[in-house]
C-alpha cells in the first residue's frame, strides 16, 4: 500500500472526516450563496425577455439547474452506496443517507417549477411530458430509499438494504428514462413538450450555468452537516 | 444446481397448492379490479377498448404486488430461508428459483386469465395473442424484480405497502412496453419493437435480479 | 420596481415558482440547524 492509498481510509474514518466536513460545508455554503446571488442576478436583469413565453420562462433558472441536480444526486448516492457495500466503510454509508433529503427537494422544486412554468406557457398545471413524469418516477425513488432506511431499526441492515436499493435504482433510471420518453412520443398529442425550452440566449445559458453551480455548492454544504450531525448521532 | 432449482420450485408450489385461497385471491384481485374501472368510468364501448391495455396491465402489476408478500416470508417465519443461506447451492440460483415458482403460480393465471378480461373490455380478438405475449414476457419480469422488493422488506412492519413504494417505479418500464406493445397493435401498426425491449427486460433482469435479490437476502436476514 | 415584481403581468407563476423553491431550501436550513443543535446536545 502506498502513502496516497493509506490516505484516503484516514478520511473515511468518521472521527477524522467531521472537521474537514464542517471546514468544505461552511466554504461550499458561502460559495453557493454568492453564486446564487449572481445567478439570480443575471437571470433577472441580464438576460434578455423571452419573444414567445415573456418573462415567465425566468423559472428556467431554478427549474433546469434543479433538474439536474435532482437526477446528479441521485447518481452520486448510488455512488456513495456502492463504496459503502463494497468496502463496508459506514461514513460513505452515511453520504449516501445524508443526500437523499436534499436530492428529494430538488426533485420537488423541478417538479414544483415545471408545473408554474407549464401553467403559462403550455396552459396547463401538469403535463404528462417524458422529463416531468420522469422527475415524478425519480421523486418516488428517492422516498422509496428514505422510506426504507426509515423502516428499518437496525442502523446496519438500514444503512445496506438503502445501498442496494440505491443502485439498483440507478441501474434502472436510464430504462425508466427511456421507455417514459418513447411512452410521451406514442401518446403525445399536438401539445408540446416542456423540454423544448427557448432558444438559448448565451446570457440564459449562463445564468442557468451558475445557478446550478450554485444549487451544486448548496447540496454540498447542506449533506455534510447532515453527515455531521450522522456522526454525532452514531456516537 | 438444477437439482436445487427443482427442489425449490416444486417446494415452492406444493406450499402454494396447500395454501390454495392465498394463490385464488390475487387472481381474484385481478379480475374485480378490471371490473372496477367500468364501474368508475363508465362502460361506453370505445373508452373501454381504448383503456383495456392500460388497465390490464396495471391490474397485472397491482395483482403481482400483492402477491410478493409470500415469497419469502413463510421461509422466513420458519426458519427455511436461514438453511437456504447456508446451503451450497449458489443464493442467486435459490433466489430465481423462488422468483420462477411464484411467477408459476401469480404471473403464469394472468396471461391465461387476460383474454377473459380483454373479451369484457371489448378489445379485438385478434389482439389476444400480442396481450398474452406482453404478459408472458412481463410477468415475470415483475417476478423478478419484485423478488428483490421482498427480500429487502423482508419482516419489516409496514412491509406490504412499503414494498409497493419500493418496486412500482421499477415496474414502470415493463408497464409502459407492455400496455404500449397492445396499443401498437391495436393502432395497426407492429408490436414487434416493444415486444422486443419486453424480451430484453426478461433477459436483463434475469440476468441480474436473481443476484440482486441473494444480496438482499444476505442484507436482511443476517 | 413595479415591472420588476409584475414580471410582465406573469408574477403568480413567477413568484410561486421561486418562492416556493427558496422557502423549501431554507426550510432544509432550519431544521438541519434544529437538528445540528439537538445532536451536539445529546
Amino acid at each position: 500500500m502506498t502513502a496516497q492509498s493509506i490516505k484516503w481510509f484516514w478520511y473515511a474514518s468518521p472521527q477524522t472526516f467531521y472537521p474537514v466536513a464542517g471546514v468544505i460545508a461552511r466554504w461550499c455554503g458561502t460559495a453557493a450563496a454568492v453564486l446564487c446571488a449572481v445567478g439570480l442576478y443575471m437571470g433577472f436583469f441580464v438576460a434578455p425577455t423571452d419573444a414567445q413565453q415573456g418573462e415567465a420562462y425566468r423559472i428556467i433558472f431554478i427549474h433546469v439547474p434543479a433538474a439536474w441536480m435532482s437526477m446528479f444526486l441521485y447518481v452520486v448516492m448510488a455512488f456513495w452506496a456502492a463504496v459503502g457495500l463494497a468496502f463496508n466503510t459506514r461514513l460513505s454509508h452515511m453520504m449516501a443517507s445524508a443526500l437523499a433529503p436534499t436530492g428529494a427537494l430538488f426533485t420537488f422544486v423541478a417538479l414544483w417549477t415545471g408545473s408554474f412554468w407549464g401553467r403559462p406557457t403550455w396552459g396547463t398545471w401538469w403535463a404528462w411530458d417524458a422529463r416531468l413524469t420522469s422527475e415524478l418516477i425519480l421523486l418516488f425513488l428517492y422516498f422509496g430509499f428514505m422510506a426504507l432506511q426509515a423502516a428499518i431499526d437496525d442502523r446496519r441492515r438500514a444503512e445496506r438494504a438503502g445501498a442496494l436499493l440505491a443502485i439498483v435504482g440507478v441501474v434502472n433510471v436510464p430504462i425508466i428514462y427511456y421507455s417514459v420518453q418513447w411512452w410521451n412520443t406514442l401518446h403525445q398529442g399536438a401539445s408540446v413538450s416542456l423540454a423544448r425550452a427557448p432558444s438559448m440566449a448565451a446570457m440564459m445559458l449562463t445564468g442557468m450555468l451558475i445557478m446550478a453551480l450554485a444549487f451544486w455548492m448548496y447540496s454540498i454544504a447542506v449533506t455534510l452537516v447532515r453527515v455531521r450531525c450522522l456522526i454525532m448521532d452514531n456516537e | 444446481m438444477l437439482a436445487a432449482v427443482r427442489c425449490v420450485v416444486y417446494r415452492d408450489l406444493l406450499l402454494a397448492l396447500r395454501r390454495r385461497s392465498d394463490v385464488a385471491t390475487a387472481l381474484l384481485f385481478f379480475v374485480i379490479v378490471t371490473s372496477l374501472f367500468p364501474l368508475g368510468i363508465g362502460a361506453e364501448p370505445d373508452l373501454l377498448r381504448s383503456i383495456a391495455p392500460g388497465v390490464i396491465w396495471v391490474a397485472a402489476l397491482l395483482s403481482c404486488m400483492l402477491s410478493l408478500g409470500r415469497l419469502f416470508a413463510a421461509d422466513h417465519a420458519d426458519g427455511t430461508l436461514e438453511q437456504l443461506l447456508l446451503s451450497a447451492a449458489p443464493l442467486g440460483v435459490i433466489a430465481a428459483a423462488k422468483a420462477l415458482a411464484h411467477w408459476l403460480v401469480s404471473g403464469l393465471p394472468l396471461v391465461l386469465i387476460a383474454p377473459l378480461i380483454a373479451l369484457q373490455y371489448g378489445l379485438p380478438a385478434a389482439l389476444y395473442p400480442v396481450l398474452a405475449l406482453s404478459l408472458l414476457l412481463g410477468t415475470p419480469v415483475l417476478s423478478m424484480i419484485g423478488s428483490i422488493g421482498a427480500a429487502l422488506t423482508l419482516g419489516l412492519r409496514g412491509g406490504g405497502v412499503l414494498l409497493s413504494l419500493l418496486v412500482l417505479p421499477l415496474y414502470v418500464p415493463v408497464l409502459i412496453m407492455g400496455a404500449g406493445s397492445v396499443e401498437m397493435a391495436a393502432a395497426g401498426l407492429a408490436p414487434d419493437g416493444q415486444l422486443l425491449l419486453l424480451a430484453a427486460l426478461l433477459i436483463v433482469a434475469a440476468a441480474f435480479a436473481p443476484w440482486a435479490s441473494a444480496a438482499a437476502l444476505r442484507i436482511s436476514a443476517e | 420596481m413595479k415591472e420588476f415584481l409584475s414580471m410582465g403581468g406573469y408574477a403568480l407563476y413567477v413568484w410561486g415558482a421561486y418562492g416556493v423553491t427558496f422557502a423549501l431550501i431554507a426550510l432544509e436550513v432550519a431544521l438541519l440547524v434544529k437538528r445540528t443543535r439537538r445532536a451536539r446536545k445529546s
